[in-house]
Formats: structure tokens, sequence, C-alpha cells
């Protein structure tokens, strides 16, 4: 057995990860306070014992509603990446593997689609869509499709090369076996990566626009939303922006890092 | 005596821009039951678009293959990419056998049956390729490519990978099954050395076209063509 470095990101970002989606298993079930729910006695209330992270300008318990919005934009994100990865994953593999001329349209089309920035190709789909939860994950991920075509593409064409795939057909194994069967758990450990940082994407994305208003709609919460509301009396309650800022961060930093070290551990 | 491999008049060529390259040029052989066919010449010579044709992997331009027999397998030059290194040995060994509809304890029992015939050990089939040696790993290629019944393997430079004792036990393996077995091994090699100890004809290949064929004995004593003399000065010396 070689000497096995530790892998500081793998550890680290593992941590962050399953921390956040602890406070978000705990959000869903249970909030100290129902995160909807205005208190005008409590208006811009400052962290104390009775609301940790304080209140917000209509009184409402920042703690509980970064508890739901985490909750909200983790929901977003996966089922973006679940969507728009699935169906870039699929298209990779069979254009990567058969290759030819659906090859070279589908992969025209995601030269089209990867010349917009992300955000703004995202927002043009919200406009003809409609704003909205449903929608924001339906246009993130269309958005996000490209990049996991490409990635998995670029790793099927190498692989279709290898010995161990040309003597699987030999052996009369069928294509869609040796795709999935034969070739897909040799692809895996760049698909997670590609997956986590994806992920990272569709929280940031998720947040500006719901920042934007046009994500989570009020009064449902959202870490974006919540910052943007927040954004109008920052000086008086800091702590309504800092607080969904940070699980922000975390939710993102924990996944890149995690992506980092899967990605340090698969190319042992 | 019956031929398991016919190649006729098979011509082949590789896009290189805009020229077409040709490969093979009007070669046709044929590889007898239950005989080591040795196919012979320098690198870039057209050895292994040869048995990617036979194998379907390249179309020929004009020619025909007519297989008498089962398809044939594929013994690979490189043990590393040869094997699927995800899985363990003993779910590369069965695989040919589930294309087979074998049940699974049937498949069990006849992977160790294969793996004792190539010299693998219960517990070194139960391991990744990577914790393989590259011999190991070499049989265990040798035995994939025989557990489904095929009696015609085609193997190219299946040794040149190896270090030279371990070359040694890979030919005397081979050499062995093939005798076991009635084996028909179309084996592919740079290095006259092997060609010599292994094989029962030779061919000798140069730029795509054959150049002699003879039986070994015969091709090393009395080489006909000047460039087959020139392969045996250079192996001598």
């Amino acid at each position: 057995m070689k000497k096995r470095q530790k892998n500081y990101s793998l550890i680290l970002g593992a941590s962050i990860a399953i921390f956040m989606l602890l406070l978000l298993l705990i959000g869903t079930f249970y909030t100290p306070y129902d995160p909807d729910a205005m208190d005008a006695g409590a208006k811009f209330a400052a962290p104390s014992l009775a609301h940790i992270f304080g209140c917000d300008h209509f009184g409402r318990d920042v703690f509980s509603r970064v508890l739901k919005g985490t909750g909200n934009t983790f929901f977003v994100a996966s089922l973006t990446i679940l969507l728009g990865g699935g169906i870039g994953i699929l298209t990779g593999a069979f254009t990567g593997y058969f290759g030819g001329w659906i090859d070279e349209i589908l992969m025209r089309i995601n030269d089209v689609v990867v010349s917009f920035p992300n955000i703004l190709l995202a927002l043009v789909f919200i406009s003809i869509l409609g704003p909205g939860k449903n929608n924001v994950i339906f246009a993130l991920a269309i958005v996000f499709i490209p990049s996991f075509a490409r990635i998995t593409r670029s790793e099927f064409l190498r692989q279709r090369e290898m010995d161990y795939v040309k003597s699987a057909r030999l052996m009369g194994v069928p294509h869609l076996r040796i795709m999935f069967v034969h070739i897909f758990p040799n692809v895996l450990p760049s698909i997670f990566s590609m997956a986590a940082i994806g992920f990272n994407n569709a929280v940031l994305a998720e947040a500006g626009m719901s920042y934007l208003g046009i994500g989570v709609q009020p009064p449902d919460a959202s870490l974006g939303r919540m910052l943007s509301e927040a954004q109008t009396y920052l000086m008086k309650a800091p702590w309504a922006a800092v607080f969904p800022g940070i699980a922000v961060i975390l939710l993102a930093l924990g996944f890149s890092l995690l992506s980092d070290g899967l990605l340090k551990k698969g190319g042992k | 005596m019956k031929n398991v491999l016919e190649v006729k008049n098979v011509s082949a060529s590789y896009k290189d821009g805009k020229q077409r390259q040709e490969v093979l040029k009007d070669i046709s052989l044929e590889v007898r039951e239950n005989e080591i066919l040795g196919l012979v010449g320098e690198s870039g010579c057209g050895k292994s678009t040869l048995s990617k044709v036979i194998l379907g992997f390249v179309k020929p331009d004009c020619g025909e293959i007519i297989h008498h027999t089962k398809m044939p397998q594929m013994i690979f030059q490189d043990p590393f990419s040869s094997l699927n290194p995800k899985k363990k040995v003993s779910w590369i060994l069965e695989e040919p056998l589930r294309m087979q509809k074998m049940p699974r304890e049937q498949r069990r029992e006849k992977v160790l049956e294969m793996a004792e015939k190539v010299g693998l050990s219960r517990e070194q089939i139960d391991r990744y390729p990577r914790e393989l040696s590259g011999g190991q790993r070499q049989r265990v290629s040798i035995a994939a490519s025989l557990i489904q019944g095929s009696r015609f393997i085609i193997a190219d430079e299946p040794v040149s990978a190896l270090d030279v004792t371990i070359q040694r036990q890979i030919m005397e393996l081979m050499v062995k099954l093939q005798e076991e077995m009635q084996l028909s091994i179309l084996f592919i090699s740079h290095d006259l050395n092997v060609i010599y100890q292994m094989c029962d004809r030779v061919l000798v290949m140069k730029n795509g076209k054959i150049e002699e064929q003879a039986e070994t004995e015969e091709l090393f004593e009395h080489p006909k063509s000047e460039y087959t003399k020139e392969l045996l000065r250079a192996a001598l010396q």
C-alpha cells in the first residue's frame, strides 16, 4: 500500500457539506419560529437568546429563515444539477461513444449555448417562462447541460479507444452495456467533481436570481432573496444580511472543497 | 488441414489529412487450425492494422475476410489498458459468460477453472487489475479471451511490454494452452526471437505487404527475401 497523504479538502469539504445538510434537514422538520411569521414588536431585533440570528424588517426570525432558505436554495440547486446533469451526461455519453454526425450537431448546439454567459441565458429563459421556483430550476438546468455534456463526451471519447472496450465488443457485450456498465464507472470521478462544481454555481445562480427577484417568490425564504431584502437596511440590521451570506458561502465552499478533494482522490 | 481464417486480397488505408495513406496492400493469408502463425515486421508495417481489419474495427477498402469459427478474441500489448480498471478480475472474467447467459454459480466455477489453467490463484482473481503485476494481468487477458470457448486468438505483441523472465513465462503458458486446447493463434510481434520460439509458421510483413511466408525452421535457415535476411541479421546481433 502506498503511503496516503491526508486529503484535507476532502475532509473539510465533506464536514462543511454534511453540516449544511444537517442544518437543512433540521430546517425541513423544525424551525424555532414560523419562518414567515411577522412580529411587529421584534422588528430589526438584534441577535439575542430568543432570536440567535436576530430579526429582519418584518420581525421574522432570521435563524428560522436561514434554515428554510438553505433548504430552498439547496433544493433548487440539486434539482438543477439532477436535471441538467442527467441530460448532459446522457448526451455526452452518446455523442462521445458513437461520434458521427449526431455528435457534430449536438456539440455545435452546445457551443451556441456555451457562448452566452450562464446567468444571462437563464434570465432569458425566465423572461419567457415567467419567474418562480420551478421555472428557475428549469432555466438553470438548460444552462447547465452543456458543461456536463462536454466533460462526459470527452471522457467517453477517451475511454472508447481503450483496449478494454474493444475487448468487451469482441466478447459481444452490447453497446449500452459497454457505455453504462463498463465505461461509466471509469468516468464517474470526473462527473462527480463536475457535479459538485455545478452545484456550487447553481447555488450562486439561484441566490443571484432570487436576489434579482425572479427566483423563489416571497414570502418563501431563499438565501439570495434574504440578501436582497436585507440590502436596504444593511447598516441598521447587518445580521439580516450576514447570516444568509455566511450560509451561501458555506454551501458553496463546502461543495467546492468536496469536489476538489474528490478530484484529488480520483487522480491517485 | 482446415483454416480458421482466410484473408483474401485485402487493402486498407487511413485518411491522413487530405491524402489517403495506404497501410495494407493486397494482403492474403490463412490461419490454420491448431497452429501458431507468427506475423513479424517492423513497427509501422501494418501488423496492428491487419489485426484490426480482421476483427472488424477497421473497414478494408477491398478484399474479403472469412471467419470459419466464432469471432476471434484478442490479447493486447498493454496489459494496463486492456483490463477495466474499475472492475475486479473475477468480474472481468465473468462478463463474457454473462453474455452467454450462464447462471451465476456456473460462472464462478468456470472462472475458477480458467484461472487455474492460466496460473492465477483464487485470491488474485478477487483483486483489481491495478493490484496485479504486468505478467499476472496478461494471464487475466489470456483467460478472458479463452473463457467464452473461442479457439482462435489474435495476440498483438502480448509479451513486448513485459520483462524478459516474465516474457518467457507468458510464452510458455501460451504454448501450453495452445497444445492443450488446440488453439489457433495469430501471434503478432516485432521480435524474431519470440517468433522463433513460439510459431509454427511465419509471415514477414514490410510496408503493408507480405514479403515472405514459410515454416519457421525453413524461414530461419533459408530466408528467401533480402528483407528477411536483414531482419535475421539484426536479430542475431
